[in-house]
């Protein structure tokens, strides 16, 4: 070893202690926007972290603006992969409307490239890879769009505080996100982070031309294995067209011991 | 016969399982529906019958899932009202699945589907093809199996042992889209000397690397393409299976809108050793015009290198181009629409499927398909006067 690499540790060492030194010495109050917004959004993502794996079933009402209703019916799966720079894994099983009962989706989400979807036909006992690209197209015929159940990874979105105002009895943050993942339907997102828990209470979905398209609004929350917070409401209300869609999750479990097994294209045949 | 005795197993199976120390998770779902085929043009050969054709069609699906094992029972039955032989029953699936953590094991009857292209399904090849149940090549007769599917990490390993060869279907006197002489399925020739008793071996390996989803598969058996020769008293046309070697490749490539498709085989068996592929794309235009509307843009080009002694297909020089238009609407409304030509011999035919849900539990769904040219002595079948109008009204439980 050259006696001069030597002083590059100590030169990252110095280096070190003075931007220490700068942060310490920075009051709190100096964070940026920015970084307020990603801190608070990732408050609010890792506030799950460890739960391992779920299940849940999931009734979708679809709801025209003349009132006239439909419904889904679905279970879902997820896989937490811990690692924040690689997306969970899931996949979604209809159980109705009856004629694509046994019809699933299976998602790895990544966080900028696409992610991988395989679509399971069960008449044809056919797996196709799909592409992931129809990331704004509506799911099912709902107000939500793909991206709305598939980008949720924290890494996905540039974050900026805005506010914080008072929401229902709770405080809340007011932190704009961007898409930075190719192919949204969004130009930003404005979503309320309460205070005490930490858990998105509603969320404004801007299109691209910069209106408001939807808004999200979650509620009945519940909290499970003492810090897993789940809504079991999500109420997406049309700006533009006066459809909505509410979504209403039951039979919520954590860490049933599913696995990587559990998320292969193969498996797809016998979700049902 | 091999439908009866399994439908007694299964039987006895669900009764042993729908006692009370079994607390397990059954479901009954499947439709029913009803049929209408109307042909555009006068049948070209005599006992052929005219309009309409009216079937009947009940398929209950019975599952039962109890920790890792599941049972699964589906069974078809089509009466129609004129031609005996396109009223038929078959067992889609009756079989018992277990699951341990990176591996299955499956036995009795099931499906099993392998490919990636449209417009044909070069390398599918477990299942036989229940041709008088459509022409197209999607409906599938049950097989009877042992399978063992494992998961590695470095892909999935599908070994299946097939005892009991299941016949083509093909229609009757009666019935259209046939050639000149009716094909005797009660007298089919095999080359193994077990005859439909020959016990066939598949496996597959099959993977994806970031964009990349590839499958490798051999099968070694029974043919599930018979070729056919005349009977003595030249009346009829009689299938001959022949034990074959298969190796097939599907591969695609997923790149943002753009699906690239490709699938190869190569046969040994009949005559000299043949290779097949067919190659192509599926585009997407998603939310066209602002609207939830999707636009796809196939095409798919159809080589197949065989030679006179083994079974003909119309797919030996074939460009397929289609379109595939999804409203994603609360219906599911979809279309596909597409025109098959053979350039060296001039063959046009022409298809559209569309379908959507009624309410809750029904669905309509309206076949079409056109045919221009075709020369019978290719390949047995002489369909340019079978143009036909199908339209299927479905109610799912």
């Amino acid at each position: 070893m050259k006696i001069t690499s030597l002083n590059k540790p100590l030169n990252k060492a110095i280096l070190g202690l003075t931007a220490l030194t700068i942060f310490i010495s920075t009051p709190v109050w100096a964070e940026t926007p920015e970084e307020k917004g990603f801190r608070i959004a990732a408050r609010a993502d890792r506030s799950d972290n460890g739960f391992g794996d779920s299940v849940s079933d999931m009734k979708m009402a679809l709801k025209n603006a003349h009132g006239q209703e439909t419904s889904r019916i679905m279970k879902n799966k997820i896989l937490e992969i811990p690692d924040e720079t690689l997306g969970d894994k899931s996949i979604t099983v209809f159980t109705s409307p009856s004629d694509i009962s046994g019809t699933a989706l299976l998602s790895h989400a990544h966080i900028l490239d696409p992610d991988n979807q395989w679509l399971y036909l069960p008449a044809l006992k056919r797996v196709k890879r799909i592409s992931s690209v129809n990331k704004s197209g509506p799911f099912v015929g709902s107000e939500f769009a793909f991206e709305d159940f598939t980008s949720l990874e924290l890494g996905k979105y540039d974050y900026k505080f805005i506010r914080e105002e008072p929401c229902g009895d709770m405080t809340c943050d007011v932190v704009e996100r961007y898409p930075k993942y190719e192919h949204s339907g969004y130009t930003k997102q404005i979503s309320w982070i309460d205070q005490a828990e930490f858990q998105a209470r509603k969320i404004e979905f801007y299109d691209r031309r910069g209106d408001l398209l939807k808004t999200l609004s979650f509620s009945e929350y519940t909290k499970y294995e003492d810090y897993i917070w789940r809504a079991h409401k999500l109420h997406m209300q049309n700006a533009q067209t006066g459809k909505s869609t509410v979504l209403t999750y039951s039979n919520f479990q954590f860490k049933t011991g599913l696995d990587h097994n559990d998320f292969e294209k193969g498996v797809l045949t016998r979700v049902r | 016969m091999f439908a009866k005795t399994a439908f007694k197993c299964l039987t006895i199976s669900f009764l042993a399982l729908s006692s009370p120390s079994w607390a397990g998770e059954s479901s009954i779902s499947g439709f029913i529906g009803a049929e209408t085929r109307i042909f555009t043009q006068n049948p070209k050969y005599s006992g052929q019958k005219n309009n309409p054709e009216l079937s009947a069609i009940f398929s209950p699906e019975f599952r039962y899932n109890h920790g890792n094992n599941r049972l699964s029972f589906i069974p078809f039955y089509r009466h129609d009202s004129r031609d005996d032989v396109r009223s038929h029953f078959d067992l889609r699936e009756a079989y018992w699945l277990h699951i341990a953590n990176d591996w299955q094991i499956l036995a009795g009857i099931n499906k099993v589907f392998w490919g990636v292209t449209e417009s044909r399904h070069l390398v599918d090849i477990i299942n036989q093809t229940d041709l008088i149940e459509d022409i197209d090549g999607e409906d599938k007769l049950g097989q009877p199996m042992i399978s063992l599917t494992q998961y590695k990490n470095w892909g999935q390993l599908d070994f299946h042992v097939l005892p009991g060869f299941r016949e083509r279907s093909f229609a009757g006197t009666s019935g259209r889209f046939r050639g000149p002489l009716v094909i005797d399925t009660d007298n089919a020739q095999y080359e193994s000397s077990q005859d439909e008793k020959h016990i066939d071996f598949a496996a597959r390996w099959s993977h994806y690397f970031g964009e990349w989803d590839i499958g490798l598969s051999h099968f070694y058996g029974t043919s599930r393409e018979p070729r056919f020769i005349i009977n003595t008293a030249q009346t009829k046309l009689l299938p001959v299976y022949d034990i074959i070697n298969q190796t097939g490749l599907d591969l695609q490539y997923t790149n943002e809108a753009w699906l690239w498709k490709f699938e190869a085989i190569a046969r040994q068996g009949q005559g000299d050793t043949f290779t097949a592929a067919t190659g192509g794309f599926e585009y997407t235009f998603y939310q066209v015009n602002d609207s939830a509307a999707d636009i796809g843009i196939l095409a798919e080009y159809h080589f197949d290198g065989r030679h006179h002694d083994a079974p003909a297909v119309p797919f030996d020089n074939d460009l397929f181009t289609g379109m595939r238009l999804s409203l994603n609407d609360i219906q599911d409304t979809a279309l596909l629409a597409g025109v098959s030509v053979d350039p060296s011999s001039s063959e046009i035919s022409y298809s559209v499927e569309a379908e959507r849900r009624i309410g809750d539990n029904y669905t309509i769904e309206l076949r079409a398909r056109f045919f221009s040219g075709s020369d019978a002595d290719e390949d047995g079948f002489a369909l340019e006067q079978d143009d036909y109008i199908q339209l299927q009204f479905k109610r799912h439980f």
